[in-house]
């Protein structure tokens, strides 16, 4: 998509939104008396702190104590939040965003410009030591890598306020998917005084001062998180939900008894369990796309073993995968085959056309897989050793043992190591590794957000495939009036040269209760807010 | 008997020290740390982080100013992980939680494995004999990590009665209570009854039943105290077991309590929460020992300081 058509889509999806702020509640609807709604957390939040945070299940909460610029609807497009719209100049490096007058902090205040300029310097300040600092220099602001080395006082950085309810901000390349990413928790805004008058204590219950749609009004480490609707949020008459309460219940079966006997409104659905829920609970159990995929990520670096510099090796062993084992046998929720890097749901992307995915039956493809490796000198006599890593988890190790059994039909013997999830990383990190499980999820509903991660520069490439006309394409990608031939060219080549196995696309693969309304069905990045969401009368 | 605490207590301070320092260096063995993520962070964030948290001085320097901010202020430090708290907060919200389902759970374990034992031995070879010993053998080859989703099964999903999880009032107390304490109930079961089968046939016994005393008075007064000796010996390290052994409980019931933020805090490499929990339960596991010996002291007349 060009810029101008992006401009253009944005601005309609902008006007149209103004209908769909907050709960659409359908005419004839009778609601529930008592609107709460309860979900889960797997794990204790760390931080109630945007600028601190690096948890996904942290950013379901952060979503409804604070807002940023912009909010996303239930499929996936930007909705306004604090800004009301934004314009970019011609050069595409100057945003100018247009604050609503109306927003206001829980504590009355107004929230301006200079809240969001003070949010974003204290994410990129060397001195908040913040984990998600780098999302400043992911989009581009101009400065942020010199802020956050410390090689630039913080007021360098490029987003300005213009006045209370005008913010700009500028930017080093353009980038089309810039205005997704202000949905994204690190960027809302904080209340300067109150940070300032509490320290690292301000956002306990009763001391937190957000701009959401909800406050903060309970909060037990590891057992639940309250918030109740807020009533200075500019919104708050067309939110209907009065209470969200978190569960933190950190084993998925026994959050899933829970649920079922009515302690909760959402759960995940622990593998191989949703076709038998389905069946019984047709009308709770779910299964939509969900922005991340599954991978196993080859090491052809230095310290990788010699066999897997070879290239027939390793489209080998991609082939040899029978996908629709591990998604219809194990997973059997809804998951999708992966045969490229791009989970198949993002916005606007569409895989190129490859042989061995789209001609090619799984029969054939372990012909080719066995010729491949007999070509690179293996077989089942003179098998190949490699060592395929994952992370400690059941399903993770269901996967790993399938797979391990599918590669040995063409001539690889796995052994399978098991390490708990820091060494799995450290382990990576390190190069220390043969194959190891991996999976990504996209920060934002574009092609980029996964592709941009094999360049040699990205840093997350831990597999070491290093190729300079990958990262020539990635470049041309972000000035390029439509990127997506890019995405594929980018795509095709990963499939010519194989340095990850692709494995699957997630499902977000929940069970909802049933007079639960409002939760998006179509947002692969399952950015939800209880702002939306209402409980109808049974 | 005073000095013989005061010395106790004397030992137990070079014992926390080199707790402290195995730990924190087994701790920073370990591969990965604290800001290992899925995204390896730029080195220049990561330096300000280490700056931040003092992970960027040796050693040696961290272990000292860790122990002297302990001596001196009290202060475990903030947490690594949960950026908004101190590891005394987490402490504080965890141990009391911990304590109150530990301590209902040994009260529990205490007063049901006792009176079992006791009446399985008196009645020894009998029906009531065969049922106590059949129980807890069945109690104690059921882990707490079976028993625990049997229970929310049974009164959560089933029956409907308790919740399955949470920490806001006593009735989310009954399950984890009972998930923890039995197993520790029929260890005590069987070791009462086997020491006051033993008691039952002491010449002593003999020397009261002989002068005509009721079997009541036999048992309560002169059987019961000396027969408590092998029980109590279990009791120190079990209360602690308890306590080190409430991460099934947090796991299964969400309470919230300090076995979780044990857990959680070895594998986020979260140093200075782990730190803090490992010295709470070395503290405690002195503590109870202490506890014990005193008690022999009380029971057995024989045994002196």
């Amino acid at each position: 998509m060009n810029m101008k058509t992006l401009l253009a889509t944005s601005a309609i999806a902008l006007s149209l939104s103004f209908q769909a702020q907050a709960a659409s509640v359908p005419d004839g609807v009778t609601l529930a008396a008592e609107q709460s709604y309860t979900f889960w957390l797997l794990d204790a939040i760390k931080s109630m702190d945007p600028q601190i945070n690096t948890d996904v299940e942290g950013s379901d909460v952060l979503r409804n104590l604070f807002e940023g610029l912009y909010n996303e609807d239930s499929d996936g497009a930007l909705v306004p939040g604090v800004a009301i719209d934004h314009t970019v100049s011609d050069d595409g490096l100057t945003y100018t965003f247009n604050l609503r007058d109306t927003a206001k902090w829980s504590n009355g205040e107004a929230v301006t410009a200079n809240d969001f300029v003070y949010a974003w310097r204290r994410l990129a300040d060397p001195a908040t030591a913040s984990e998600y600092a780098w999302y400043m220099e992911l989009m581009q602001v101009e400065n942020a890598s010199a802020v956050v080395a410390g090689d630039m006082p913080t007021d360098a950085l490029g987003v300005t306020a213009i006045n209370d309810h005008t913010l700009e901000v500028k930017i080093t390349t353009p980038l089309p998917y810039f205005p997704q990413m202000m949905v994204h928790a690190s960027t809302f805004p904080v209340p300067q005084t109150v940070i300032e008058a509490n320290g690292d204590n301000w956002t306990q219950p009763g001391t937190l001062v957000g701009n959401g749609a909800y406050t903060l009004t309970e909060h037990t480490l590891g057992e639940r998180v309250v918030m109740e609707a807020n009533d200075t949020y500019w919104d708050a008459s067309n939110t209907v939900m009065k209470t969200l309460t978190a569960l933190t219940i950190n084993d998925q079966n026994q959050a899933l008894t829970r649920y079922l006997a009515g302690e909760l409104d959402r759960v995940d659905i622990p593998a191989g369990q949703y076709p038998r829920l389905a069946e019984e609970y047709p009308d709770q159990a779910t299964s939509t796309p969900y922005n991340c995929s599954y991978i196993y990520m080859l090491n052809v670096g230095e310290k990788g073993p010699e066999a897997l510099k070879d290239v027939r090796v390793r489209q080998a062993m991609a082939f040899a995968i029978d996908r629709d084992i591990i998604v219809d046998r194990i997973l059997q929720g809804g998951q999708k085959g992966a045969y490229n890097w791009t989970h198949w749901a993002v916005a606007d992307f569409e895989r190129p056309h490859s042989e061995w995915a789209d001609d090619m039956d799984q029969a054939q493809r372990i012909e080719k897989a066995k010729e491949l490796m007999a070509e690179a000198g293996y077989s089942t006599d003179n098998p190949l050793e490699l060592r395929l890593q994952y992370n400690t988890s059941d399903d993770h190790k269901k996967i790993a043992i399938a797979a391990s059994q599918m590669l040995k039909a063409i001539g690889v013997n796995i052994v399978l190591d098991n390490y708990e999830w820091k060494i799995h990383t450290d382990r990576m990190q390190s190069q220390d590794f043969d194959m190891a499980r991996y999976a990504w999820c996209g920060d934002y509903n574009e092609a980029s957000t996964y592709l941009d991660l094999m360049t040699s520069y990205s840093g997350h490439n831990n597999g070491q495939w290093f190729n300079d006309q990958y990262d020539q394409i990635m470049a041309d990608s972000k000035t390029a009036a439509d990127p997506q031939p890019l995405y594929q060219q980018a795509e095709t080549l990963l499939t010519d040269e194989m340095p990850i196995i692709p494995i699957y696309h997630y499902a977000n693969v929940d069970m909802i209760a049933a007079d639960i309304k409002g939760l998006p069905q179509n947002n692969v990045n399952n950015t939800w807010y209880g702002k939306d969401i209402y409980r109808v009368a049974e | 008997m005073f000095s013989y605490i005061l010395k106790r207590l004397a030992i137990a301070v070079p014992t926390l020290l080199l707790l402290i320092v195995i730990s924190f260096l087994l701790m920073h063995s370990a591969p990965g740390g604290p800001f290992t993520a899925e995204r390896e962070l730029p080195p220049q964030v990561l330096a300000n982080l280490n700056a931040k948290y003092g992970l960027d001085q040796p050693l040696w320097r961290q272990i000292t100013s860790y122990v002297w901010g302990i001596v001196a202020h009290f202060d475990f430090g903030p947490s690594f992980v949960y950026k908004d708290r101190t590891v005394n907060q987490i402490i504080a919200q965890g141990f009391p939680i911990t304590l109150t389902y530990g301590l209902l759970s040994f009260a529990l374990a205490v007063i049901v494995g006792v009176s079992l034992g006791v009446a399985a031995a008196i009645r020894h070879n009998t029906l009531l004999d065969y049922i106590a010993v059949g129980l807890s053998i069945g109690a104690q080859v059921l882990p707490n990590f079976v028993m625990a989703p049997i229970l929310v099964l049974i009164f959560t999903l089933w029956l409907g009665w308790l919740p399955g999880g949470g920490w806001q009032g006593p009735e989310y107390w009954i399950l984890p209570v009972i998930a923890l304490s039995t197993s520790f109930m029929a260890s005590i079961a069987r070791i009462t009854r086997s020491s006051m089968l033993e008691v039952l046939t002491s010449n002593h016994i003999r020397t009261a039943r002989a002068k005509g005393l009721p079997e009541r008075r036999v048992i309560l007064r002169h059987a019961l105290k000396p027969a408590m000796l092998p029980v109590i010996s279990y009791l120190g390290p079990a209360f602690v077991a308890m306590i080190t052994g409430s991460v099934v409980v947090d796991i299964y019931f969400s309470t919230g309590g300090i076995g979780k933020a044990f857990v959680d805090s070895a594998l986020n490499r979260d140093y200075a929460v782990m730190m803090g929990v490992t010295i709470l339960m070395g503290a405690l596991t002195i503590l109870f020992n202490l506890v014990v010996d005193i008690l022999y002291g009380w029971i057995d007349p024989k045994i002196r300081y």
